[in-house]
């Protein structure tokens, strides 16, 4: 999906000898970059101080030496490589906890989200759009809040488990909460909107004529499915896949509202480090790696797929 | 497609017309795909629910309970009950409007010039918005604190910006950018160029013919966009919880009281903010029906 925009007719490669007739078009074709540019600047700045400069400050940090800032005095940038082997060394148990949790949680999000966005795409008819909406429609409600809802729903005396429990179905000492298959199901929870997007997005758009065109080849129901709309759907999987693993792995509200501190993932490691303990630079550390796995993971995708695929930017909006 | 239709019909009455299958396997998508809606909503209604929980007096300020006695609405009069909760939303909505607003403005360009223009450095700023979304926010949140923390300590030109409301206000404003852009790129590349070229053979200068034209058929991306950008912004928990310092919004207020239990007023907002998404949502979906037709 990655092709030029259609506005290229002010194009014009460099060192092209233009016939005299055409000669104006290459100071048009100037003009159209400088036009480019001046409307491009302001975002592009703010982006660069507001995202790339951040990023670049928090690689600084994570080679300084620690303690420094919390005197207020300014970090002293020294190559200081040991924040990453103590970082790794300490967490690493941690960080693969997280890739971990967040990998079942990703693989279970595929698994509820593809049969339904499946169905809601070829057999939901005119009310497709009206069922799609009813899945969302719940994502309004603030991430904090809805995982709040699941200490309650999961509590060993809640929603669930309470009346399980006064007839006698579930044993008294049972419980849910707190383990963690509750942190999993609430990272499956939170980030279900996230595969079901892409997922639906890839899905309705495979000409149906292409499904009949292989029944009609004999293949079975099956066959078709597995070697017509699986493969049109991979754009779909894979932007589900990046989309619900990398945000799941970076988060520690499902494990600090559902977990305990056996559950502990990086995320809540890293914000103790800068906001509880204040050691910014073994901090930044922890942050860095966790941003190069990711980095691995979305450079792949970019590879696969572009940075401009649709199914990202229909996902997203 | 017809001529298949034709041929069955024709074949009918030679051979015996195979009764429709009708095997219960049939209704386990259909089933398993309410399911999932009834799943996907059931927090929603459990907070909805609790907001009219009857909270039993221990003397001490009210807090959730998990066990549910019907029914009160005392939660919903006494709405503006917990000033710090008070605070905390007036200070989400001071941050998102603005937040938003301003990142429509500066996101719009970038994706207009990203879906119109062929320029040295568009496949840079292509990966940069691309990274700005796929990174993970723990990540940009401690980054901008390290940098926040970096400006407060050096002062460079005497400029800082003091952890609080600003911080979360320029934190907001930097990655909702890339969202706006992306919404705004995606509608401008399914924008017929041709029309804004047939406006300019009618002698509309360019100006003219941005404003009269194509700014009209991008404009629902426009508005995507920043609705987009205001939901991120209210929702935002793990950015806002590195920048605030010792402010709160919505999200963080709430997180912070999840220790001791959470007042049934934060029920209440739940609910509130729950129905102005689906009021704002439905009422795009309107818009978009009635430009359908």
């Amino acid at each position: 999906m990655s092709q030029a925009p259609a506005e290229v007719e002010g194009h014009i490669p460099e060192g092209v000898e233009l016939p005299p007739a055409r000669q104006g078009e290459r100071a048009l074709a100037r003009r159209r970059q400088t036009a480019a540019y001046i409307q491009l600047a302001p975002g592009g700045i703010y982006m660069i101080l507001g995202f790339v400069l951040p990023l670049i400050i928090i690689v600084y940090t994570s080679l300084s030496t620690a303690g420094l800032f919390t005197t207020g005095g300014r970090s002293v940038f020294s190559w200081e490589w040991s924040n990453y082997t103590t970082a790794l060394s300490s967490y690493g148990d941690i960080y693969l906890r997280s890739l971990l949790y967040a990998g079942i949680a990703t693989a279970v999000c595929l698994g509820l989200a593809y049969p339904m966005a499946y169905w809601i795409a070829f057999y939901g008819g005119r009310w497709k759009s009206t069922l799609f909406m009813l899945i969302l429609v719940p994502f309004f409600v603030s991430f904090v809040i809805r995982t709040v809802q699941w200490n309650f729903i999961l509590g060993s005396n809640g929603l669930i488990f309470g009346p399980l429990k006064s007839l006698g179905l579930v044993p008294q000492d049972f419980t849910i909460l707190r383990t963690p298959v509750a942190v999993i199901a609430g990272i499956t929870y939170n980030f279900m909107p996230f595969a079901a997007l892409p997922l639906y997005v890839s899905l309705e758009r495979i000409d149906h004529r292409l499904v009949e065109a292989a029944k009609d080849l004999y293949a079975s129901k099956a066959t078709a499915f597995r070697k017509v709309v699986l493969p049109l759907s991979f754009p779909g999987i894979f932007a589900a896949i990046i989309l619900v693993f990398v945000p799941a792995t970076g988060d520690y509200v499902n494990s600090v509202v559902l977990g305990s501190p056996r559950t502990t993932m990086i995320g809540q490691v890293i914000q103790d480090f800068f906001l509880v303990r204040h050691e910014y630079p073994i901090a930044a550390a922890l942050s860095v790696i966790l941003m190069l796995g990711m980095l691995v993971i979305a450079v792949i995708y970019a590879r696969v797929l572009g940075t401009e695929d649709s199914t990202l930017a229909a996902a997203t909006a | 497609m017809s001529t298949v239709v034709v041929e069955d019909v024709v074949t009918i009455p030679e051979a015996p017309m195979r009764t429709p299958r009708k095997r219960w396997t049939r209704f386990i998508l259909p089933v398993f795909t309410i399911a999932m809606i009834v799943y996907l909503a059931f927090p929603v209604l459990v907070m909805i629910v609790y907001s009219f929980n009857i909270i039993p007096n221990t003397g001490e300020s009210e807090r959730q309970t998990t066990e549910f006695h019907c029914c009160t609405i005392v939660h919903w009069q006494e709405i503006f009950k917990v000033p710090e909760l008070n605070h905390a939303l007036a200070i989400s909505l001071a941050v998102a409007f603005p937040a938003a607003l301003i990142a429509t403005g500066l996101g719009t360009f970038v994706g207009l010039v990203l879906g119109r223009y062929r320029f040295r450095g568009r496949a840079l700023t292509n990966f940069v918005i691309f990274l700005a979304i796929a990174v993970p926010e723990i990540v940009l949140g401690s980054s901008l604190l390290a940098m926040f923390v970096q400006l407060g300590s050096s002062k460079p030109l005497g400029l800082y910006i003091p952890l609080g409301y600003w911080s979360i206000l320029v934190s907001h404003i930097a990655f909702s950018i890339a969202f706006v852009a992306i919404t705004v790129r995606a509608r401008v590349q399914g924008l017929d160029q041709s029309m804004e070229n047939a406006a300019q053979d009618l002698f509309a200068n360019p100006r003219v013919a941005f404003f009269r034209v194509t700014l009209p058929i991008i404009l629902p991306g426009i508005v995507a966009g920043f609705l987009l950008a205001l939901v991120l912004s209210l929702d935002d928990f793990v950015i806002t919880n590195f920048v605030k310092g010792s402010s709160s919004t919505f999200p963080t207020w709430v997180f912070g009281a999840t220790r001791l239990g959470v007042p049934p007023q934060v029920n209440v907002w739940g609910t509130v903010l729950f129905l102005a998404g689906v009021f704002a949502a439905g009422l795009q979906i309107l818009r978009a029906r009635g430009a359908e037709d």
